[in-house]
């Protein structure tokens, strides 16, 4: 880009060719005033508050349409610009309310800033009232709308469909009756609106306001996000140790300032009245009130006692994706080095461990090979298996955008209907289960067209003939009745991947959550290598990670087979190396995964089991499986901030922080370690998980001492090659990416470019396998799961943010109109879901976005938890369970239990 | 590379929707279908099929569905909204900057009473009230029975013979209340 300079009002400013003379006045810090510029939406030149003179111009060219050019000359602060500006600014505020000391906006309002720069004492204008007065808008739990206040800058509407792609409000109607109005001028709530609160954050005076933020903040602490695996950058607004106001980190490059419902307006846990404030332990059957002292003193000497009398193996421990890089860092090393067992795992087990094993295998690294931000440039987009504007709400702003903006074709191939397809040239609708038949049939497609990358192949692959000789039969023809999608639409989506400049693939639950779960992730790595999509921008097999850091819980080596790093436990050297790093016998052989954890648990022959911040109580499937072997255990100790599920069963319950009150690290699902910072001070005797690992530690004479989470990073920078550089001065405002060997390497943008990490990329052929258990005349139904935006995971933090909880209340399940007659259920009734595992109630959606014989759940609510009904049958290779398929009737329920409420 | 296919124009709307969203939009969808005792979404596939799906074309839709409907009802609007592949709100935002299109059905006969100056002078809200006497209903009203329809107009342009009220497109110069009743009781 070109640098120029222009002059304004006599000060030089330089700025790059391409930006307009409003943007480059602001960048410079000089104030032009101005009401419809919104950073990141299209120039508007609405308010004609901008107008400036530029020498060799005539008139007043408004500067936020205008563009820079090298030499400009341009008068802003001058008497008879200010002239027309407070004419424009006067007709404004002729109709607007004069109620500023006590508007919600007072001191953060653009239209006061504008009118105490122009001098504007009284109006010279007749006052105008609104006729009839706009009704003020309550109906959003989050936000009110007062159209009162409304200046029609346009901001709201165009963020809504510009960045967001979401269209909710639009200004309707014309001249004095002008008005931002949902669809039919409804009330917005029930609108297609996300309340993602983009326009909240946009507005420039107080006709859009936060219910919750009604006084400002006295201090902002840039922090990462708590929900999903994006990482989102978050800053905090906080006074008197509470949050009071959450706004989207403007610098983050992961978001821009952009956020969803839920890291924006769903943080109300962290000051939750149900926060654990101090440790409990169970006696005599209750949980009672204890002080840190006597709770580790008894943890301590259970964990030891078991130890001594059945080994090390008896003991195992879940670590979680929600805590830090760090605690998980400490958790696995506590168990390794201080208990001796590799028995650690966490819930990306339930997640992506399809993703860690398949990729691992095929190109050596088991982590999104590409960025976030490379989405918007690719040229052709499959999204398979992931409902990303529900999951990852932002990281689909960049899909949308790769769509709308820059023309990218998308293709979605999943069995329901969601909010993607609406921007996709072409939407799958494949059975749940039968993904890996429709990639080997779109590879087959791409080998007979010769539509395939034989030079990447040669030079860059192996083993590609395996694959060639493996799809040679499963034609889009044999694929049809296999996937339920037409021949020719596979033909299509092959074409469309193959035959783009830059491909992305992006994939997430859907394809992972099945006991072909490894297969299914090959598949796409196959089809990635066989078009040379990989190891280039833009393009690469890309898995969403689902929580916040469970990227970096799996860096950290909270894995049974791995320490820190992907290093193997059973690889001599390595082994090794971490015995002498951290002073201590360490075992050899790779421990037990969480569905082989819960297992031995039912069985006996795990006694101890120490969880961090997990609920498997809801996220496991086969629930009632899962009760009866938490019953059964001998020793149950749970560090968490909410009395969870699983907290209710345990001997002892620790109270730990939210990410509010702690630092530390995360890494997101695009390799970016990036920084959580103390905002607020713990409720109670609450303290950070890191704190209590390393006081339990102290006392089973294994000892971890630490002053702050930084020396923490800055021993796994030690031994761990991929974190090699990583320190907290580096991570700064932005983060790193890693592989990030040294302290000098700037971390890595994109994977195995020139070469991959393990060499050759290698073909696996794929055979196709049907699910473990298919819809019959018993349960002729087939159930798949998945989330909610509203929600997160086991809803332990969600609900208990009210509006959340009003949005989405608990249960739905969705059902085809076909399905739902044929059982003679109507919308809003409640039905009884019964599979071989289990029965629960759940309020019925009736809904063409479930395909024909299929129903949808959330695996969110307690009230009626999906995973009573889902299968525990799991992948061969990653031992993660089938999610995503299993078989179920539905019948009209007699009666709606309490709990479930009525929609 | 250009999109692959038109977007389907069975397939949802453009945007994704909260649970009592979806219960709203499939309860519109069903009262589209029997709307009026006639099976709208077959006349609008039908207006839908003459046009290729730009955005440009969302003009004429509009006219074409107020043509055959006699105004856009909001489901026609979702309607066309995901036929164009644009936000619904688009199509609001047109439908009601234009004063062409009617956002309400309009009852079957359509009166309009004049209150330009010289019918304001001349007593037109006399008019007005003793419409507003015998159907029960103002400017701007539909009987619930969608028989009739009351407007409040700016000047027709026949001054000459204000007051002025126009019942269906036919002129009614130097009306009475007591003629009012009479053309309204003839309409029956
Ligand atoms: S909250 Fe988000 S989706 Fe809702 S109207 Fe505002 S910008 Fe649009
Ligand atoms: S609501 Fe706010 S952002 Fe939207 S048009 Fe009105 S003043 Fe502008
Ligand atoms: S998209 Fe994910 S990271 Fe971003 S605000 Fe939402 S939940 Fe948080
Ligand atoms: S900011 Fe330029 S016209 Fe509004
Ligand atoms: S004023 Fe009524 S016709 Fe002109």
């Amino acid at each position: 880009m070109n640098r120029i300079t222009i002059t304004i009002d006599g000060k030089a400013v330089e700025t790059t060719e391409g930006s307009t003379i409003l943007e480059a006045a602001l960048a410079a810090g000089i104030y032009i005033p101005h009401l419809c510029h919104s950073p990141g939406l299209k120039p508007y030149g609405a308010c004609r508050m901008c107008i400036v003179e530029i020498e060799g111009m005539r008139g007043m060219p408004s500067s936020c349409t205008t563009a820079a050019t090298d030499g400009m000359v341009i008068r802003n602060d001058v008497e008879q610009v200010n002239k027309v500006r407070k004419m424009t600014c006067e007709m404004l505020i002729a109709d607007h309310p004069l109620t500023c000391l006590t508007c919600q906006a007072n001191q953060d309002c653009e239209l006061q800033t504008l009118s105490s720069y122009l001098g504007i004492q009284e109006s010279r204008l007749r006052r105008m009232t609104r006729d009839p007065k706009p009704e003020k808008d309550e109906s959003n739990p989050f936000y009110t709308r007062d159209l009162d206040k409304c200046i029609l800058c346009g901001n709201c509407t165009r963020a809504c469909h510009e960045l967001r792609g979401v269209g909710a409000i639009e200004i309707s109607g014309r001249g004095y009756r002008s008005r931002v109005a949902a669809f039919g001028d409804a009330p917005v709530l029930e609108s297609n609106c996300v309340s993602c609160g983009e326009c909240v954050d946009r507005c420039p005076v107080a006709a859009l306001t936060a219910k919750k933020e009604t006084v400002p903040p006295s201090a902002f602490t840039i922090t990462t996000c708590i929900y999903c695996g994006v990482g989102c950058g978050l800053s905090l607004g906080t006074r008197s140790n509470k949050i009071v106001q959450v706004l989207g980190d403007k610098e983050s490059i992961v978001n821009r300032g952009s956020l969803c419902v839920k890291g924006r307006f769903g943080l109300d846990f962290v000051s939750s009245e149900d926060r654990l404030t101090t440790p409990l332990i169970r006696r005599n059957g209750q949980l009672e009130e204890a002080d840190w002292d006597e709770a580790l003193g008894f943890v301590a000497e259970k964990l030891k006692a078991i130890k001594e009398e059945h080994g090390s193996d008896a003991l195992a421990g879940l670590s979680s994706a929600k805590c830090t890089n760090e605690e998980n860092y400490l958790f696995q090393k506590f168990f390794r080095a201080g208990l001796g067992t590799n028995n650690v795992d966490h819930c990306a087990r339930l997640c992506h461990a399809s993703t860690v094993a398949g990729l691992a295998r095929a190109f050596g690294s088991g982590a999104m090979t590409n960025s976030i931000d490379e989405l918007e440039y690719a040229d052709c987009i499959l999204i398979i298996g992931s409902n990303t504007t529900e999951a990852h709400p932002v990281l689909a702003l960049k899909i949308k955008a790769a769509v709308r903006s820059h023309g990218a074709t998308l293709v979605v191939a999943d069995p329901r209907r969601i909010e993607m397809t609406q921007f996709a040239s072409l939407h799958i609708r494949q059975r749940s289960g039968s993904d890996v038949a429709l990639i080997n049939a779109m590879l087959n497609v791409i080998i007979e067209e010769k539509l395939l990358n034989e030079e990447f192949i040669n030079s860059r692959t192996e083993d590609f003939d395996k694959v060639r000789e493996c799809v040679a039969d499963n034609t889009p023809e044999w694929a049809e009745p296999i996937t339920g999608v037409a021949a020719e639409d596979i033909r299509t989506a092959a074409r469309a991947y193959a035959t783009a400049q830059r491909s992305s693939i992006v994939y997430s639950m859907g394809i992972t959550q099945h006991t072909t779960g490894t297969d299914n992730v090959l598949a796409l790595a196959n089809l990635a290598m066989l078009t040379g999509n990989v190891g280039k921008e833009s393009t690469g097999v890309n898995p969403l990670r689902g929580q916040n850091n469970v990227q970096g819980a799996c860096d950290l080596g909270a894995l049974p087979n791995v320490y820190p790093g992907y290093q193997k436990v059973d690889d001599a050297e390595i082994h090794d190396k971490f015995e002498a790093a951290w002073e201590a016998t360490l075992s050899d052989q790779p421990g037990l995964t969480v569905t082989e954890i819960i297992n031995a648990a039912a069985e006996g022959d795990v006694k101890g089991l120490y969880v961090m911040g997990e609920n498997p109580m809801l996220s496991d499937p086969n629930l009632n499986h899962v009760k009866e072997a938490l019953e059964s255990i001998d020793f149950l100790c749970v560090q968490d901030i909410f009395l969870t599920e699983t907290a209710r069963l345990a001997d002892v319950v620790l109270p730990a922080v939210s990410f509010a009150e702690k630092d530390g690290t995360y890494t997101n699902t695009e390799r970016r370690v990036q920084r959580v910072r103390k905002a607020i001070d713990p409720p109670g005797q609450a303290r950070a998980d890191w704190k209590i690992l390393c006081a339990l530690a102290g006392r089973m004479e294994y000892p971890m001492a630490y002053e702050h989470p930084s020396e923490i990073m800055d021993e796994i920078a030690d031994v761990t090659p991929i974190y090699g550089g990583i320190s907290y001065p580096r991570i700064g405002k932005v983060g790193l990416q890693w592989p990030c060997p040294d302290k000098d390497h700037p971390g890595t943008v994109f994977l195995h470019e020139g070469e991959f990490k393990r060499g050759k990329g290698k073909f696996h052929p794929t055979p196709f396998r049907a699910a473990d258990e298919e819809p019959d005349s018993d349960f002729p139904l087939l159930l798949t799961t998945g989330r909610y935006l509203y929600h997160w995971h086991t809803r332990t933090m969600t609900s208990r943010t009210e509006g959340l909880e009003q949005i989405c209340p608990p249960v739905p399940v969705e059902i085809h109109p076909e399905d739902a007659a044929r059982e003679g259920i109507t919308e809003g009734a409640t039905v009884e879901v019964s599979s071989r595992r289990g029965t629960i109630h759940a309020n019925a959606v009736v809904t063409e976005r479930s395909p024909l014989g299929t129903v949808f759940m959330a695996f969110h609510f307690h009230e009626g938890a999906a995973n009573t009904l889902t299968n525990d049958a799991i992948d061969p290779i990653a031992k993660i369970p089938e999610y995503k398929v299993c078989a179920v009737k539905i019948k009209a329920a007699a009666d709606r239990p309490a709990e479930i409420g009525a929609i | 590379m250009s999109p692959l296919l038109l977007f389907s124009p069975d397939a949802a709307p453009f945007f994704s929707r909260t649970i009592k969203g979806m219960l709203y939009y499939s309860a519109a969808i069903r009262r589209l279908c029997d709307h009026g005792g006639t099976f709208v979404k077959e006349q609008l596939n039908e207006i839908f099929e003459r046009c290729d799906g730009a955005p440009s074309d969302l003009i004429p839709i509009l006219q074409d569905i107020q043509d055959v409907l006699g105004y856009l009802p909001r489901e026609a609007m979702t309607e066309t909204a995901r036929f164009l592949n644009m936000a619904e709100t688009s199509v609001y935002g047109v439908a009601t900057f234009y004063t062409q299109f009617q956002l309400s059905r309009p009852g079957r006969h359509r009166i309009k009473v004049c209150h330009g100056t010289a019918c304001h002078v001349r007593g037109a809200s006399e008019i007005t009230k003793a419409v507003a006497a015998k159907l029960g209903i103002g400017p701007g009203e539909t009987t619930d029975d969608f028989e009739f329809t009351v407007e409040a107009v700016a000047c027709f342009g026949s001054c000459a013979l204000a007051p002025v009220m126009v019942v269906n497109d036919k002129v009614y110069g130097n009306v009475t209340p007591e003629r009012v009743v009479e053309i309204l009781e003839d309409l029956n």
